[in-house]
């Protein structure tokens, strides 16, 4: 399936895939509404960075997911491949934020924390191509298929 | 005021026309004048001109100069040069008809001539080389004279005029040939200058053309570099260059130097390189040596030399040319009525495809004949 | 504090109203204009680090932000402008001789905007070239002053060493050192996929990428930098260069700070020692000299590969040109005054040299003139910026023209001038690490084959309106031009004709 990568060699840790994620997940229309209402939105995606290297982190959307088997009211879920959360069915819990390898999944503070938010490769939005990748000023992540599961 | 040819380009449409018979017999110079008045509508009235092979069997080896004069002083000056470069063998006045339509001409004279053997020496040349720099010497040196057909057993006859009117004023019916080109020409704007109506030639190599070269500045820039001087602005005159550089000076076959002037696309000459890879290089090779003498926009042009025409049309084909047979007889024309008009039961005519070359050589018997 | 005698050059305009404080800018400004302020809770900007480069615009997620001019006036005067002033009080804090990058901004006459192109009416078809085929192949080489028959009466087909070209525009010498890995990479995979050629300029050719060495033109300049014989062997043509256009009789200096170890093995200099290429090639006292080094050249590479010499348009160029046309070389290239470059002192990039139309006219009719246009092909660059810019060139005489600044242009240059600091933003003219690697070679080469295919289309497009479908019937073609607004003289020079003649 189609998966969101990232190439270190050319993420330059200028921490805009997590604008645009946040910005594609709040709802809003306009960035700068989304971003100066009361709460910010929370991104999806964060950039890991040290030593001169920087990578963005998101969601695997693993095989094994433990956020998943771990879930206590079936809030996430497995659909094609792709993990994403029924925010209604989550009690926030957190659970799976503390079972995830990757900790790739945030704690909505737009919220106030009452459910999690985590990667669903903008599938729920209407950015089409996930917003991390299509606002990437460097192609540094990209989506594609590499023929893994 | 108006500036004519050399002075000005001049951009113009034409008729053409044209005829061999491969046996070499002697064809009546009327009835290219009867082929090209068919197509009246294609000129306006502001040039024609016809050029004749096989014309002048009894001064075979001589080269027969039609010259124009604009006054008695630039004839005076030209024959004081002639002398001193050759051995005028005979000279008079081309004979002329009065005729209504044909107004303001210059003093036409004929001049047949061999080059003096010291002068060619001295000059280091070989002998067409030194009569073509003396023609160019005349045209450009000397004021009001204009050598307008220079080769042997050969003559151009040209006005301001429609062609039917200036075949009659050169009393064209008084000469026999193996070969006659025809040209009517509707230039854009000219006062008329009789230099500049076509056939243009330099030694036997006539051209009648009809077509608007876009590539001719590059054309001349290039062919000026080895001694030609485009003096008339003309695309009848730079093509006329291109051949003779070609064929005379660089020995290439007329078939080669179809393959420069209307060069192959280059996605056809990759297609050969598959099937005959020996003329997809050939061709290459004259994409890149000779690139600048590529000519574009378009152009249809009969080529007349001592012993066939050949017939071309730009590589994309954007003027009409028809090609027709009859026995020994070839016809070339911009329409088919001008074929028809001579030779009502002609066969096998056909459209050549742009850039596809027609060689109409005299076969064995009429080179015996006429050559 | 000293007294600061001129003011920034830019001022930074944020909309606050916009800026939701990502820091973007922060990150991505390498001269640390912008900062984020904790206590004010606000990004704040030193404006007098601006270059204008514009990445922190670029970059900016909701658009707050807008460099511009600095309104700030000294007393208006038409001679003293405040421009020549700061130039006298920089150098007067400095001492030193005042450096610049890029190509001249000052206002000299740009003569292909007072060139006109031709088309067809009437009397000539224009050709759609969506319908028909239209060619912008060239060759570029000496051309046989005779055709040569084999013993059976064919055609012997063979040819000096040339270079063949899909499209008549090739990317400009451009070191490595002077622009990045990342920019040599983009350039030589552009080249490759566009079936043109892209330049070493002086700095060798780094490992990585003798594998594009047949759409690569090795440089020989007068540092010698990365020349052996292993560089000369892995291009398809060498390129002498004599000088360059935005600094005619200047030679080059690349500070040690960018000799890193990837660019010291590539120019085989020890690394952090200066790269100084001396102003003449010490070998290269006179045309005879030159000649030498041509056949050298020739000689160590086994006559297999064309040589070009390049020079900067200066007055006599004409005459030069014709000199290096009857030394052996096959393609002389011509660089304007106006051209770019990664450091120049600004005097001399300023006011040295001639532009680059009046060169181009009067070598291509100086060297038919003398009949041997044949002998070399004519590259012109040096400030060439569009595709009609290139019509015009080639009209004039150019076979093929070389690209440089809208090269960079593509890479994400926004000409702020500042190569010679060495921190440029957009990861071209640079050697930092965390910079180079903002410029991804996958993303920049498709820019540069997008920039080209595009020239190419619009050259094939304006050829068609002539009625010409072969980029070879448009060269030297000046027919197709005609001025507007030259005097006499300048149009004598240019070889064309006034609109309206």
């Amino acid at each position: 399936m189609k998966r969101v990568y990232v190439n270190e060699d050319w993420c330059l840790g200028c921490h805009l895939c997590e604008y645009y994620c946040a910005f594609a997940n709040s709802g809003e229309t306009d960035m700068a509404k989304a971003f100066k209402l009361d709460r910010a939105p929370v991104p999806r995606i964060t950039v890991e960075e040290g030593d001169g290297i920087n990578f963005a982190v998101q969601c695997r959307h693993c095989a094994e997911h433990p956020c998943v088997k771990g879930c206590i009211t079936g809030a996430l879920s497995v659909e094609n491949g792709v993990i994403s959360v029924n925010t209604d069915r989550c009690v926030g819990c957190y659970t799976c934020v503390l079972s995830c390898p990757y900790g790739c999944i945030v704690i909505d503070e737009k919220n106030g924390g009452k459910t999690i938010a985590k990667c669903d490769l903008c599938i729920k939005n209407n950015s089409g191509e996930p917003a991390c990748v299509a606002n990437c000023p460097n192609r540094a992540i990209v989506f594609e298929d590499r023929g893994e599961d | 005021m108006l500036l004519k040819e050399g002075e000005i380009r001049i951009p113009s449409g034409c008729a053409i026309s044209g005829f061999i018979s491969r046996d070499g017999r002697r064809l009546n110079g009327s009835d290219v004048v009867k082929s090209i008045s068919y197509m009246h509508d294609r000129s306006n009235g502001l040039g024609g001109g016809f050029a004749g092979y096989g014309i002048y069997p009894e001064y075979k080896d001589l080269y027969a100069f039609h010259v124009f004069y604009n006054s008695n002083t630039a004839r005076e000056q030209t024959e004081r040069f002639l002398d001193r470069h050759f051995d005028v063998v005979n000279l008079s006045r081309i004979p002329t008809k009065k005729v209504p339509a044909i107004k303001n001409e210059p003093l036409i004279w004929r001049y047949f001539v061999n080059p003096l053997p010291t002068k060619i020496a001295s000059s280091q040349l070989d002998e067409k080389e030194f009569v073509a720099k003396c023609v160019i010497r005349i045209n450009n040196d000397i004021d009001g004279a204009y050598v307008f057909s220079s080769g042997k057993n050969m003559g151009v006859f040209k006005a301001v005029g429609f062609p039917e009117d200036v075949g009659e004023f050169y009393r064209l019916d008084e000469y026999s040939g193996y070969a006659w080109t025809a040209h009517g020409r509707y230039p854009t704007n000219t006062p008329g200058w009789w230099g500049g109506a076509h056939p243009f030639s330099l030694l036997d190599y006539t051209i009648v053309h009809n077509g608007e070269i876009s590539s001719y500045d590059a054309n001349r820039r290039f062919i000026e570099m080895f001694g030609y001087k485009c003096t008339l602005l003309t695309d009848t005159e730079v093509i006329t260059y291109i051949f003779d550089y070609l064929n005379r000076k660089q020995q290439l076959s007329l078939e080669d130097i179809a393959g420069i002037i209307a060069a192959p696309f280059w996605s056809e000459i990759e297609a050969l390189e598959k099937t005959d890879p020996e003329k997809a290089a050939k061709l290459k090779y004259f994409r890149n040596a000779f690139s600048s003498l590529l000519i574009t926009g378009p152009f249809s042009i009969i080529l007349g030399y001592t012993g066939g025409l050949m017939a071309l049309n730009d590589r994309l084909k954007l003027r009409s040319m028809v090609v027709a047979e009859k026995k020994d007889m070839v016809y070339i024309a911009s329409e088919e009525c001008a074929i028809r008009a001579i030779c009502p039961d002609a066969e096998n005519v056909w459209s050549p495809r742009g850039g596809e070359p027609v060689i109409v050589n005299l076969s064995e018997e009429g080179k015996r004949k006429c050559l | 504090m000293p007294v600061n005698f001129f003011p920034a050059q830019f001022e930074v305009l944020r909309n606050t109203d916009k800026c939701i404080k990502c820091r973007a800018c922060e990150r991505q400004c390498s001269n640390e204009v912008h900062h984020y302020d904790a206590d004010y809770d606000k990004m704040l900007a030193n404006e007098s680090k601006c270059v204008d480069c514009q990445r922190c615009v670029c970059i900016c997620p909701t658009g707050a932000l807008k460099i511009r001019p600095n309104e700030n006036a000294f007393r208006e005067s038409a001679n003293y402008t405040q421009q020549i002033m700061i130039e006298n009080y920089r150098q007067a804090g400095s001492g030193g001789v005042l450096l610049s990058s890029m190509g001249t901004p000052k206002d000299y006459p740009v003569y292909w905007d007072k060139m006109l192109i031709n088309a067809s009416q009437v009397t000539n078809p224009s050709i759609d070239p969506l319908r028909e085929p239209m060619e912008t192949k060239v060759f570029l080489g000496k051309k046989p002053s005779h055709v040569v028959k084999n013993p059976d009466g064919s055609v012997n087909t063979d040819l000096p060493p040339y270079l063949e070209l899909n499209v008549p525009i090739m990317f400009s010498a451009m070191s490595y050192g002077s622009i990045s890995k990342n920019a040599h990479e983009s350039l030589a995979r552009a080249a490759e996929e566009l079936g043109t050629y892209y330049n070493t300029g002086e700095g060798g050719l780094h490992k990585d990428f003798y594998k594009y060495g047949k759409n690569t033109i090795v440089q020989v300049a007068s540092g010698r930098f990365g020349v052996f014989k292993g560089y000369l062997d892995a291009g398809a043509a060498i390129e002498i260069k004599m000088g360059q256009g935005a600094k005619p009789g200047i030679g080059g200096h690349l500070p040690g700070a960018k000799i890193g170890e990837d660019v010291s093995r590539t120019r085989m200099i020890p690394m952090g020692t200066d790269a100084i290429s001396p102003a003449p090639h010490h070998d290269i006292y006179s045309i005879e000299d030159l000649r030498q080094l041509i056949f050298s050249l020739k000689e160590a590479t086994d006559y297999t590969k064309p040589v070009i010499v390049k020079i900067a348009a200066v007055h006599n160029v004409a005459a030069i040109a014709s000199g290096i046309a009857r030394s052996g070389a096959d393609i002389i290239a011509i660089d304007g005054f106006r051209g770019g470059t990664g450091a120049a002192p600004t005097r001399i990039r300023d006011n040295v040299g001639i532009p680059i139309e009046l060169a181009l006219a009067a070598v291509d009719q100086r060297l038919r003139d003398e009949g041997i246009r044949n002998e070399v092909s004519i590259v012109v660059g040096g400030s060439i910026r569009s595709s009609s810019d290139a019509v015009k060139a080639i009209a004039l005489g150019a076979d093929a023209i070389y690209i440089g600044t809208p090269a960079l242009l593509a890479l994400g240059c926004h000409l702020c001038r500042s190569c010679h600091e060495g921190r440029c933003n957009w990861g071209i003219a640079t050697q930092r690490p965390d910079l180079v690697k903002r410029l991804n070679p996958e993303v920049g080469y498709k820019r540069l084959v997008n920039l080209v295919h595009a020239w190419d289309h619009e050259i094939k497009e304006i050829m068609g309106g002539m009625g010409i479908n072969s980029i070879e019937a448009l060269r030297g073609n000046r027919l197709m031009l005609r001025g507007v607004g030259l005097n006499q003289k300048e149009l004598d020079i240019l070889g064309i004709q006034h609109a309206g003649e």
